[in-house]
């Protein structure tokens, strides 16, 4: 058996039983949803709606709806993307790379991590898709034989690059998700009541492909999450690297930097916990898992949030040290325009919710306050929303030539797609909560014996 | 005599794993074990071989790694070569490094996927299967060991004695 450190502190607290894992995982799918989940859902739908609204009237219409100019061609849409894209990481962060690591505390958070991960990839994949203009066209992006006289995609683009990483991002996370959810659909299928929901029981079943827990399967199974988790984790570095090819294999100056690469992966991982706070300090109050989700939690999940936000912040510094020191003149323009110029404001706020505020987090008194964590990651996804307005808009809206030098005002249209996606994102992270086991119960059980406050006595 | 099931039942995985290996060591052999979550160890107890599904993802990454470097073969160099942005395609060798990221995503892509479905296809999961557990409380927090025997008396005083909490006995048609 697995003993741990007394020193460590435990992992879940009270007298915990296996049994009561399963009632308290069970029971958020089986109980009736309170008032405050149906209030936050209308909410999520009436804004998903207006995404819908907004998405379909640029279909329609074109994206001339939006507020692109010719000098300005990628400013919110890419931007929501990026952000999306970038809070997805921590998901895969958190199941696969502390898998690796053999991090315990994982187990009660990676869940809905990933389920996250899965829900804001699903947001991210949908800007470049309503950006084609004709979606009805996206098989384009794919190398599939054609009768266009063998027009091939261009595998030298990072833009087709993005398309292999996100569709195999998304794929495996997914796969990942639901190799995990297996055992825990089976475990929902069994306390379901046959007499009184015979629909659900029918529903659980499908979902749980039949899982018994025999030996050999558990085997399989440990060896699988394994693998995805070694496979997963440089996947996870891939994607946001490739993502930062979008910008850095262009000559634009502000985007043509060597260090996009590991300076938007820590930056994806940044913004990425702070959604999973965001998530999970509301969650752990309303479906009651505060013996899961400890403060303990709270604070690794911080930690990482603090260390990734100064790595975020010396690439700022980095960035602003090669522009001088490149001696290249529109290289240090771009970066003197971004701090000083039009867009003065958005440097600002990304500077100080990036870099100034995550220094707070140094101080045990705050990282373990809950209401304080919940603000400071709210901080941390606005700060890191206007990191890609700012990297992307201010690069762009002054080019060599300054006859052509604009502005970016978004529509009503952008600023729907917008908060619509967060909508979309809600609608969906919500309907998970009620269905799905949102926490690995089945692999939490195996650290009930090393980790949990009772046996820690 | 008929032959019959017996289904010892444990709470404990401790006390699971020490009655594998006493059963195991009266030459019993043991049907199945069903367990709520991965025990460590079990797989020695029961003697079951190492997986193989570790070599067969290796396997599926190489295929998937062979695919792409010839999709990108056949598509930049061979079938339509174009000059894109003073990059010319004359040679695999030499415009190979823009394809390292697509041939590492094939990669990843081939490796996960046909492990995962060769997993649900050698535990034989897939939609609309029934659970074989003998007993819902598998999933729960209940520990099972499936053995068929002639003689259930010797089998059920030996995982009494071993710690099992219950046992059901049942023929076998």
């Amino acid at each position: 058996m697995q003993k741990e450190s007394p020193i460590r502190e435990p992992l879940i607290l009270g007298n915990k039983s296996y049994h009561d894992i399963t009632v308290d995982v069970a029971k958020p799918v089986l109980a009736k949803a309170n008032k405050m989940w149906w209030i936050v859902f209308g909410i999520s739908l009436v804004l998903f709606v207006w995404w819908i609204l907004s998405v379909g009237y640029t279909i329609g219409t074109g994206i001339g709806v939006w507020g692109l100019n010719k000098t300005v061609g990628w400013a919110w849409d890419i931007t929501n993307f990026v952000w999306w894209v970038g809070i997805g990481h921590a998901g895969t962060l958190i199941s696969a790379v502390l898998l690796l690591f053999r991090q315990k505390w994982r187990l009660s958070i990676n869940r809905s991590a990933e389920a996250m991960t899965i829900f804001a990839v699903v947001q991210a994949a949908m800007f470049p898709l309503i950006h084609m203009g004709r979606p009805w066209l996206a098989y384009f992006v794919f190398p599939i034989p054609n009768t266009f006289g063998s027009l091939w995609v261009n595998f030298n683009s990072p833009l087709l690059w993005d398309v292999f990483a996100i569709s195999t991002y998304f794929s495996v996370s997914f796969v990942f998700w639901y190799v995990g959810l297996i055992p825990d659909f089976a475990m929902i299928r069994d306390k379901v009541n046959e007499k009184y929901w015979p629909m659900r029981k029918k529903v659980y079943s499908i979902l749980s492909f039949g899982w018994s827990g025999r030996a050999k399967d558990w085997q399989r199974f440990e060896e699988v999450s394994l693998v995805l988790a070694g496979l997963a984790t440089p996947l996870v570095f891939s994607v946001h690297s490739i993502v930062s090819f979008d910008f850095a294999t262009s000559v634009i100056p502000g985007w043509h930097t060597t260090i996009f690469p590991p300076y938007f992966v820590a930056g994806a991982v940044f913004s990425g916990f702070a959604m999973v706070q965001t998530l999970l300090l509301v969650m752990r109050k309303v479906v009651g898992l505060e013996a899961y989700i400890t403060i303990k939690h709270v604070e690794y999940m911080n930690i990482v949030i603090m260390l990734t936000g100064n790595l975020v912040g010396i690439a700022y510094l980095t960035e602003l040290f090669m522009a001088w020191y490149s001696g290249v003149e529109f290289e240090q323009y771009a970066f003197l325009n971004r701090a000083t110029g039009p867009y003065w404001w958005a440097y600002w706020s990304m500077m100080t919710c990036n870099v100034i505020s995550p220094q707070l987090m140094w101080f045990k008194k705050l990282r373990t306050n809950i209401v304080f964590t919940f603000i400071l990651a709210l901080f941390v996804n606005i700060g890191m929303w206007f990191e890609r307005f700012v990297i992307i808009v201010t690069s762009i809206h002054r080019d060599y030539l300054p006859s052509s030098w604009s502005m970016f005002s978004p529509t009503f249209v952008d600023i729907g797609i917008f908060v619509g996606s967060i909508g979309f994102f809600f609608v969906l992270f919500l309907l998970y909560s009620r269905t799905f086991p949102v926490i690995a119960q089945a692999e939490l059980k195996t650290i009930v014996k090393s980790s949990s406050e009772q046996y820690k006595k | 005599m008929s032959k019959k099931v017996i289904y010892g039942i444990f709470d404990d995985e401790e006390v699971l794993l020490d009655s594998n290996k006493e059963v195991r060591s009266e030459d019993i052999s043991i049907k199945e074990v069903y367990t709520p979550f991965p025990v460590h160890g079990l797989d020695h107890a029961l003697g079951l071989e190492r997986t193989r599904l570790a070599i067969a993802a290796f396997i599926y990454g190489a295929i998937g790694c062979a695919l792409a470097i010839w999709m990108t073969y056949y598509i930049m160099i061979l079938d339509w070569p174009q000059n894109i942005g003073g990059k010319p395609s004359f040679a695999y060798y030499l415009n190979m490094p823009a394809f390292v990221p697509i041939i590492f995503e094939m990669t990843v892509l081939f490796a996960a996927h046909l492990m995962v479905i060769t997993y649900l296809f050698k535990s034989k999961l897939f939609p609309g299967q029934e659970s074989s557990s003998p007993d819902p409380r598998t999933t729960d927090d209940k520990f099972l060991m499936e053995i068929e025997s002639d003689d259930d008396k010797k089998i059920s005083d030996l995982l009494k004695k071993t710690g099992a909490t219950e046992i059901n006995v049942k023929d076998i048609a």
